[in-house]
């Protein structure tokens, strides 16, 4: 056992146990961050704000809410809308947070892409992001199961239908997954389970892992510029601040962040009170049905341009496209050959790649919320052709790619 | 400012992705109904005036069905009697004439099933002329009260079809207060009210082809546009609807509505009670975040 003394005060006494001093040091003082960077390095703590929103929210409604099939339509819409103090309020911040936190995700992983932020040494940042991408979207679907509303049990259908891998009938899977033959109370418990436990583990763990990954590459900046941070950190610490490339994490750096936040929190509270109904589907407040289908039946925007790529063609190439939607991010730091840390402005062909994909993205969206006839189903199509073909594309045009 | 400029094209594509999987997607989706202020202009304009005294006395034929508890008038059947006998439990009369068109109301009683358009509604025509109808239309505007609240019309209007089981409603009415037997737990006159309940529905049901839906959060299922439209005519949103339309005028249509979203959406008085608060924080937050963000990065430029 280490040996102690008695301490000086309550900091000695915890910086004895705790190496709290050093703590501090290590996580904040002395954690640098390029000092070349824009707003757009304030999503991952934007994220960071809106899970913590969506932890204590969800904790709020997790004491009301009653995961049975009898029960679960009424304990959110009236019980938590209109019997429990503020409970409309805890609701509305869950649902919007839902939403909006893909919209930030979104906005970290174009970030990330246009900045060329995954490359050599930051692959690890790129797979755990992904990989929190993928565990959001289970939480996110498993969420939308649990008002057993008309859309949770339609789309919970059709998801979980998906596993029957089309020709192969795959029926026995299907029925596995959902306990019953269709969507019933075994199916509620278990999204339920996932929702409030397994997943929001893995998120909570996923997130150290990716706060993890950032320590040794350290964080991009606005040029891609390869510098040395020990080099840059003695300089800061000597006093000359305007000189050194870089900034500590805190308090510096997390002003910024805090300000941005302030900003999004306008932006994310104008939401709850007065536009929440793009979050929160009219068609999820008809009780679930299994009787009646919903004249259209579509997932949460942010899943549109996947769903989109899985529609126009026929069941078999379409589940093939769709897994391949589900995991082709993943691949991105090797599909990407080009030695370049650089923005997509200064890397040729990348650049107008990266534009293409974006728009190409947002075309799919469009698609895959409008019904499924006449020109959209050809404008779904290419779009879907499009985005197969800027990724097999990628390798080619990057590996062309001049070294600057 | 780059970074502004950065903002700008942030904002852009997140407006252009809104407009796109919302307002685009729900006009290419649903299709567009005109409401039409309930002019029922299908119907002609009435050029007769009526007469309320002498609309009293052809009135008297009213209650061989109907009730009129304004003037102590007891329907003959009760609730689940007349399903059984008409499909449908008939309407208290005394808001008739508060709450619906009166144009509406005349040509309703020469021929519902034509101006309600459907097709089995199970009121026969119940007006000789046209004076006839402006007569008895004349008595219940004459015995309208001064107030009608929102339950009252959704009562008249919807609520013998229609649950709405947030406020406790059901088509016979307020779910009764009962008392369980201390000893057994067993609450017999909620089972009795329980049966009553669920033979009236099944009647109303082969009348109707399904139960109709309980409306307790229709409000936001639908969107307040759809059911002004709807109510005025069903057919012109749900082809081959069972709905009858009913002909409300201004105000019964404002009453319905505000029941509707007092069941379906309490929290709006508090939301917007409460928004500008929330917001006004977060702008003072800012303001200090922004002039702490100031103050670290001193010198750093």
């Amino acid at each position: 056992m280490a040996h102690f003394e008695k301490a000086k005060d309550l900091h000695d006494w915890m910086n004895q146990r705790l190496a709290v001093d050093t703590l501090k040091r290590v996580l904040q003082t002395e954690y640098w961050i390029p000092k070349n960077i824009n707003f757009l390095w304030a999503m991952g703590m934007v994220l960071a704000a809106t899970f913590g929103i969506l932890l204590i929210s969800g904790i709020f409604l997790l004491m009301y809410y009653q995961p049975n099939t009898q029960l679960a339509f009424d304990s959110v819409n009236y019980t938590i809308m209109s019997e429990v103090g503020y409970g409309w309020l805890w609701r509305h911040i869950h649902g919007v947070g839902a939403s909006v936190v893909f919209l930030i995700i979104y906005i970290h992983m174009f970030t990330g892409i246009y900045y060329g932020s995954y490359k050599k040494g930051r692959e690890l940042i790129w797979l755990s992001g992904m990989l929190l991408f993928v565990a959001f979207s289970a939480e996110a679907f498993s969420g939308y199961m649990l008002p057993w509303g008309q859309m949770s049990y339609w789309a919970g259908m059709v998801i979980t239908n998906l596993f029957s891998g089309g020709s192969l009938h795959a029926d026995a899977l299907v029925e596995w997954i959902r306990g019953d033959y269709v969507p019933g109370q075994a199916f509620l418990g278990r999204f339920f389970m996932l929702h409030v436990l397994l997943i929001p583990l893995a998120i909570i763990g996923l997130i150290v892992l990716h706060f993890g990954t950032l320590r040794i590459p350290h964080v991009n900046n606005q040029d891609g510029e390869e510098f040395d941070f020990d080099e840059a950190a003695e300089l800061y610490k000597a006093g000359k601040v305007k000189e050194s490339k870089v900034i500590p994490f805190s308090p510096v750096f997390l002003s910024k962040d805090v300000f941005v936040m302030g900003i999004y929190f306008i932006f994310f509270f104008y939401l709850v009170f007065y536009h929440f109904e793009f979050a929160m589907d009219p068609v999820n407040f008809d009780p679930a049905d299994g009787l009646k289908t919903p004249t259209h039946i579509y997932p949460e925007w942010y899943f549109l341009w996947s769903y989109e790529i899985l529609r126009p063609f026929s069941t078999n190439v379409g589940l093939i496209a769709f897994a391949i939607a589900q995991v082709i991010f993943f691949t991105l730091p090797f599909l990407d050959r080009s030695p370049n840390v650089a923005p997509a402005s200064r890397r040729g062909l990348f650049k107008y790649w990266f534009w293409a994909l974006l728009i190409d993205m947002i075309i799919l969206t469009f698609m895959g919320k409008l019904p499924p006839q006449g020109i959209w189903s050809t404008v779904g199509l290419v779009a879907a052709l499009t985005f197969m073909g800027l990724w097999i594309a990628l390798p080619f045009i990057t590996a062309k790619e001049k070294k600057l | 400012m780059k970074e502004l400029k950065i903002f700008g094209i942030v904002v852009v594509f997140t407006l252009v992705l809104y407009w796109g999987v919302e307002p685009f997607a729900h006009s290419e989706m649903h299709k567009h109904v005109e409401y039409q202020n309930l002019k029922y202009n299908d119907l002609k304009p009435v050029a007769v005036k009526g007469d309320a005294a002498k609309g009293e006395a052809l009135a008297a034929a009213c209650v061989g069905c109907h009730s009129i508890e304004a003037k102590n008038m007891p329907a003959p059947m009760d609730a689940l009697m007349s399903a059984q006998t008409y499909g449908v439990n008939p309407p208290d009369l005394s808001l008739a004439g508060a709450l619906l068109d009166e144009k509406f109301f005349i040509h309703f009683l020469l021929n519902p099933a034509e101006v309600t358009k459907s097709k089995h509604f199970a009121m026969p025509p119940s007006a000789g002329s046209e004076q006839d109808a402006a007569d008895i239309v004349a008595y219940f505007k004459s015995i309208e009260p001064k107030e009608v609240s929102p339950k009252a019309s959704f009562a008249f209007a919807c609520g013998r079809c229609h649950a709405d089981r947030y406020d406790k409603w059901t088509q016979l009415g307020d779910v009764p207060k009962t008392k369980s037997n201390i000893k057994t737990g067993v609450d017999l006159d909620a089972i009795a009210f329980t049966s009553k309940l669920g033979q009236y529905q099944n009647k109303l049901a082969d009348y109707m082809g399904k139960l109709p839906p309980d409306l307790s959060i229709i409000i936001r299922a639908r969107s307040e546009h759809f059911l002004k439209t709807f109510i005025e005519d069903p057919q012109s949103q749900l082809p081959g609807t069972a709905m009858p339309r009913i002909g409300l005028n201004n105000e019964g249509m404002e009453k319905v509505m505000a029941y509707l979203e007092k069941t379906g959406d309490p929290s709006k008085p508090k939301r917007e009670a409460l928004g500008p608060w929330v917001l006004l924080f977060f702008f003072i937050f800012t303001i200090l975040a922004y002039l702490w963000k100031k103050s670290m990065w001193k010198g750093h430029h």
